[in-house]
């Protein structure tokens, strides 16, 4: 990055996005909206004041508008990150770095990840070069079953991330929340329900919860935190794999009606879909789990994402398979795949546009943000993403990135490395002198 | 395979001028080691056996050979296990055998997996499988991997049939400095690991550097715990080794010691060096030591930052097998970049696309596919014919196997994969799979998906995948 540059992009972290944002139109693109609909041909996309205007073909350019022409290169909303803990670890396996749980905290479901996340992490600026311009940002449990409050971000490179803070509650109850829970399921099951008795009691008489006392299950501010979620008006994301953790979790509505339940994982979801769809929850998931690599996993398939969106229910795609801090550009491959398996005897896969809709509008939607970003629809976050290539083959990479209107660099420490030793020797002075 | 067969393949792979196949060789029973002791030499030797095939032809497909050629249009005869023919579209070929009609289709050699963990870390992932790591002592050259393999590892059948993998390496893990001997197998469903051996193939040392040996015997406030205490410990070891095969050279009686063994083999050229290492500043270090106790490392594996001393691998013959674009996951790996395998291929250096993964394993063609755009977008022009050779001879190459597979020459195993579209995008996938000529994968023929015992009977047994 030259010396102008650089200055350009501290200015850009310094002055708030909307100033940054400018009018464009994208004309002659390959365009898919990310509604699950296919792409069109010659598609414009018109955003102004960091949001969508319109997008789709024949769309007029408002005169005086700065027109990019694509020249038939593939334009796609930005990419969603249905699952990440990115932000939260610069480098995962270094616990300095790492802020994605907290084994050794007194508090659980009060936890916001929301002051946690770093805008200026690398992983945050390698995803974006990779076109993704949101996540759902979830804790990691370290202390119980709940994990505390996710977010959902943006990626742009300034110091304002969060599109929304305290988004979702976050539990373990599978194989992992049975862990937390003591050791058994039924213990998992037990502690959610009683749990979610004591926040009622805390929502009923604030004042008289105590939260101290021995039987108490949930301090005060946990408590307080697990309020909204027996309300309905914060959505709880339950991590389960198992068809039966799946309808063990579909059936705790019985007890607490008003849950907003969004099921995370469900490897096993396609057995189970028709509950699923009946209850209206949206499932993200790791897409090409195909392996019985724990036994809640024992009818992984690459199939379950395409026979669930086949049964009807709203899936995304996210990391839970590890590398959930770095890996968000994975997403265009679990997308790609789908589509692979649109020709493979016997497979269920998805085609090109629902494949898409599963990094890019579902994962907005499940979050209950399916009206600000995720598609080019008119009033949409202006994320939008100009691609060298068909953005769902590996070897295809964005050319140009916009968040919410705004233009992103698409510099990262791997591509200063990667320029530094385009050739691996040295010349007259060390390579710490080539920046 | 005898010791002086073992030992002429080697020099023949060593000088890269690996001659025609030595296909019987295996079959003669293994004769008792010189010097002291009298057990065999190969006393778990492979049983593997390739089943029937019939003769077929593919023809009109595109093919990449492996090594880096191309034919458009081209013609593929496998019979009795073995390519027989391959060509452009005048190839001839005889009349009533099976010919499949590869329009559209890509044959490329069977993808070959040089580092690779299934069977020892098998799934399910429980305490009870975990078998990849004897992390008692740093120093384990004495365990063989092929001991820990689990056949029924359900992985094994979607290495072939979503990944089209029809040969792999088994490796312990990096836990320990010498983490002991690897093995390369063929991906068959089989009863014992004896049954999956790739026949003759030689044996692996795996070694570790950098964070792994001196995190794990650290924590357990033991040497190494520190990067120069894992190089210390290396040169420990290596003076023994030395010793030992001085004397054992000289045919002087000695203890037998496992451990030695394997260092002794590896001074005498005949297991290969597989070392674990991410950065560039420890990879020179190894090399140095290497060339102290006058070694060869064959490979370096996760090796993600040799983009920085392409030159210095080139130099010393030594491959890199890389992945497309893991990064940061721990300190050692931060500095990983994409473009690695492109910058190592693009020095004149030996490039690897290698998996370390259940699920990477079953994807290796689209690890590939992100190396070789990213290659490209910084200017550096790899066709993809060439870049298939990260996935068919370089690896046989650095596995010592590269004179029976690991391309599609005439007389070399037939290991052979008819991809539905282009092997480089990801709406492509295997459409058959054929080992040694015989048929195990047919996408279209649920009969020919295999079903490990674990599999049998459960939830999902069967189910295309």
């Amino acid at each position: 990055m030259s010396m102008t540059r650089t200055v350009l992009a501290m200015l850009a972290i310094a002055i708030s996005t909307s100033a940054l944002a400018q009018s464009v139109a994208i004309t002659g693109a390959t365009l898919a909206i990310g509604d699950g609909s296919e792409p069109i041909r010659n598609g414009t996309v018109v955003i102004t004041a960091g949001k969508v205007v319109a997008a789709g073909a024949g769309v007029a350019v408002p005169a005086g508008t700065k027109t990019i022409d694509a020249g038939g290169k593939w334009v796609t909303p930005g990419i969603v990150s249905g699952f990440s803990r990115v932000g939260l670890a610069e480098v995962p396996g270094v616990k300095e770095t790492n802020d994605t749980r907290a084994a050794r905290s007194p508090f659980s479901a009060a936890i916001d990840v929301a002051p946690a996340i770093n805008p200026l992490a690398n992983p945050i600026a390698i995803s974006r070069t990779a076109g993704v311009t949101r996540a759902v940002v979830v804790p990691a449990a370290g202390n119980g079953i709940f994990a505390g409050q996710g977010a959902v971000i943006d990626l742009g490179a300034d110091m304002t991330p969060i599109t929304k803070a305290r988004a979702f509650q976050y539990v373990e109850m599978g194989e992992e929340g049975k862990d937390d829970a003591g050791g058994s399921r039924a213990a998992t099951v037990l502690t959610f329900r009683m749990m979610l008795r004591e926040a009622q009691a805390f929502a009923k008489a604030p004042a008289s919860y105590d939260g101290r006392s021995r039987d108490a299950l949930l301090n005060r501010v946990d408590a307080e935190a697990l309020v909204p979620v027996v309300t309905g008006a914060m959505p709880l994301m339950v991590h389960v794999e198992s068809a039966r953790d799946i309808l063990t979790v579909l059936s705790l509505r019985q007890d607490f009606p008003a849950l907003k339940l969004i099921l995370a994982g469900a490897t096993e979801g396609w057995m189970v879909a028709p509950q699923i769809v009946a209850a209206k929850v949206p499932v993200i998931t790791a897409g090409l789990e195909d392996l019985p690599s724990s036994f809640e996993k024992l009818a992984a398939t690459q199939s379950n994402v395409g026979r669930m969106v086949k049964a009807g229910v709203s899936v995304s795609m996210g990391l839970l398979t590890g590398d959930d801090a770095l890996q968000l550009r994975a997403a265009t491959q679990q997308a790609g795949n789908m589509v692979a398996l649109t020709k493979v005897p016997g497979a269920t896969g998805l085609s090109w546009g629902q494949a898409l809709r599963t990094i890019t509008s579902a994962p907005a939607e499940a979050m209950g943000l399916g009206d600000r970003f995720g598609s080019l629809k008119a009033g949409k976050a202006g994320d939008v993403v100009i691609w060298d290539g068909d953005p769902l083959e590996m070897t295809s990479a964005p050319v140009s990135v916009w968040i919410d209107g705004v233009q992103q660099p698409l510099e990262n420490r791997q591509t200063k490395l990667r320029d530094r030793y385009a050739s691996p020797s040295e010349g007259a002075m060390p390579k710490a002198y080539e920046w | 395979m005898n010791m002086s067969g073992k030992m002429l393949l080697i020099a023949a792979l060593l000088a890269g001028t690996a001659g025609p196949v030595a296909a019987k060789k295996e079959k003669e029973v293994p004769p008792a080691a010189q010097g002291s002791s009298a057990e065999p030499d190969n006393p778990y030797p492979s049983t593997y056996k390739p089943y029937p095939g019939r003769p077929t032809v593919i023809r009109n497909a595109t093919i990449f050979d492996g090594e880096g050629g191309r034919i458009d249009g081209g013609v593929v005869f496998l019979n009795e296990g073995r390519i027989v023919a391959i060509g452009g579209p005048d190839t001839p070929i005889p009349a009533d055998i099976a010919v499949f009609d590869g329009t559209g289709k890509y044959v490329t050699p069977g993808v070959i997996d040089i580092h690779s963990h299934l069977g020892v870390y098998a799934s399910p992932g429980v305490d009870a499988l975990s078998d990849g790591n004897e992390m008692t002592s740093p120093v384990t050259p004495h365990v063989w991997a092929e001991h820990s393999i689990w056949p029924q590892d359900p992985g094994f059948g979607r290495a072939l049939a979503n990944g089209g993998v029809t040969t792999l390496q088994i490796l312990p893990g990096s836990g320990n400095l010498f983490g002991g001997r690897s093995v390369t197998v063929k991906n068959v469903p089989a009863r014992t690991q004896q049954g999956m051996k790739f026949p003759g193939a030689p044996y692996g040392l795996k070694m570790a550097c950098g964070e792994n040996p001196k995190r794990v015997y650290g924590a357990k406030g033991r040497e190494p715990s520190t990067r120069m205490g894992n190089m210390a410990v290396d040169r420990q070891t290596w003076i023994k080794a030395r010793e030992y095969q001085k004397k054992r050279a000289a045919g002087k009686d000695q203890t037998r010691d496992l451990g030695m063994e394997t260092l002794a083999d590896v001074l005498e050229g005949k297991i290969l060096v597989h070392n674990h290492c991410y950065r560039a500043d420890e990879m020179a270090n190894v090399i140095d030591m290497s060339k102290e106790f006058g070694y060869k490392i064959t490979a370096f594996h996760h090796a993600v930052e040799s983009y920085k001393i392409a030159d210095l691998l080139r130099e010393n013959g030594i491959c890199s097998a890389m992945w497309g674009d893991w990064y940061g996951f721990k300190m050692e790996a931060y500095d990983g970049i994409k473009e690695n395998v492109p910058l190592v291929q693009q020095a004149g250096a030996c490039a690897i696309v290698h998996s370390d993964d259940q699920d990477g394993i079953q994807r290796l063609n689209q690890e590939a596919a992100k190396a070789l755009g990213a290659g490209r977008r910084m200017g550096i022009n790899i066709s993809d014919e060439v870049a298939w050779t990260w996935l068919a001879i370089n690896p046989a190459k650095a596995m010592g196997i590269a004179d029976q597979t690991g391309s599609l020459k005439v007389g070399k195993m037939a290991d052979v994969v008819l991809w539905n579209g282009n092997p480089f995008s990801t709406y492509t996938r295997p459409e058959k799979v054929w080992i040694d000529g015989a048929l195990m994968y047919d996408s279209g023929n649920p009969k020919l998906r295999p079903v490990s015992d674990f599999e049998l009977g459960q939830i999902g047994a069967g189910d295309v995948k």
